[in-house]
């Protein structure tokens, strides 16, 4: 009988000292000040700037700068469309302008930072939400924002979903 | 020289196993029952979500918010303090309930109503609409503000938001809307655990202080 107490209680105390509870994970999320939000946005320069759009059925829509260049936002090619997968998708297009970006160098001659700018279009979802904010997290990204999506913004996702034939 | 026998007395040994299993087992308190099933979504932060000083707001897949917040004498405070002011005309029992509870998430009009509940018939009963957010009605705003005065407005208090991979983007955008109302700009999103994806810039990142440690 001993021994199997003994056996019993080692048994007890072995997985009560190791075992854990596994605990919900949380992600930081720092709310910009909607004073500050006017500022902030004029600091963005236009080189330094990626406008990441959420759309709906996890399309992700992206341009390059703020759009607040008309010549620019007039070419064809100007808006494009991705997605989440692990090629090819969005994290590429991060890492592909974060490393341009890192090339460019500011007045005082150090290297500049992208600015991801992040706006969720109505028909996208919290995951996506979070997705993307967890590939800022994955690429290291120091400095993004999530603003509120423009009607001119809604005009080209519709106008993608359309010609994509996104229902 | 007889050599002395192995067998121990084991009553005293036993007796106290079993006062340690009937002190756990009577002590144990589990978490009350939540009335909505939430899948979070997955991030590679490692952040642990704390237990204490905690306000949780919960959004299911259809968009209802729910409240909820650590600690039976806080919670007990905040209840108190949104019957007096809003005149919600709860009695000790509905009050002990929402004590007890875990989250809720209904509009102050039928609060009491959803307070005389039992866990399961809230689980599957459609009294609950989830709090409402409108700007002419922003009851969560209320909730919110009233919660931080229960919890002492100490500043370890911790916003944390639990939504369903599901739900519709303007929802969340009411409720960060809502946060920023009330000039709250930090907050935590509960997300389950995923790995870092190999060759990523968060991955080296991680083996590089690894290096560094050993």
């Amino acid at each position: 009988m001993t021994p199997m107490v003994d056996l019993g209680f080692l048994l007890i105390t072995f997985f009560m000292l190791t075992t854990t509870m596994s605990k919900p994970k949380t992600m930081d999320l720092i709310m910009p000040k909607d004073t500050e939000k006017q500022e902030e946005q004029n600091k963005v320069k236009e080189s330094t700037a990626l406008t990441i759009l959420l759309g709906k059925k996890d399309q992700v829509y992206y341009y390059e700068g703020l759009a607040q260049d008309p010549n620019a936002s007039s070419n064809p090619d100007f808006f494009k469309a991705t997605t989440f997968a692990n090629t090819n998708g969005i994290r590429d297009v991060i890492i592909k302008k974060r490393d341009e970006v890192a090339r460019l160098r500011n007045s005082k001659g150090e290297p500049e930072d992208v600015v991801v700018i992040i706006k969720a279009d109505d028909g996208s979802t919290y995951k996506n939400f979070v997705d993307l904010l967890d590939e800022m997290a994955i690429n290291r990204i120091q400095r993004y924002a999530t603003v509120d999506i423009s009607d001119q913004d809604k005009q080209w996702i519709k106008s993608t979903e359309a010609s994509n034939g996104i229902q | 020289m007889p050599r002395k026998s192995t067998l121990i007395d084991m009553t005293a040994m036993c007796d106290v196993a079993f006062l340690l299993l009937t002190f756990f087992m009577l002590a144990t308190k589990f978490k009350p029952d939540e009335p909505v099933a939430v899948v979070t979504p997955s991030s590679i932060n490692t952040q642990l979500l704390p237990d204490a000083d905690v306000i949780l707001l919960t959004v299911d897949k259809d968009g209802r918010v729910f409240f909820s917040m650590d600690g039976q004498p806080k919670r007990r405070q905040l209840i108190e303090d949104l019957n007096t002011n809003f005149k919600l005309g709860l009695d000790e029992k509905d009050i002990r309930n929402f004590m007890i509870g875990s989250s809720v998430g209904t509009d102050f009009k039928n609060l009491k109503q959803v307070l005389n509940l039992t866990a399961d018939q809230r689980k599957h009963g459609n009294v609950e609409k989830g709090i409402p957010m409108d700007s002419t009605n922003n009851e969560l705003a209320i909730w919110i503000e009233y919660a931080r005065a229960a919890q002492g407005n100490n500043n370890k208090l911790k916003y944390c938001i639990k939504a369903d991979n599901e739900t519709p983007y303007p929802v969340i955008k009411r409720v960060l809307d809502t946060f920023k109302e009330k000039k709250i700009q930090k907050l935590n999103l509960v997300t389950n655990l995923e790995a870092k994806p190999a060759g990523s810039a968060a991955a080296l990142y991680e083996e590089q202080n690894q290096d560094k440690a050993h």
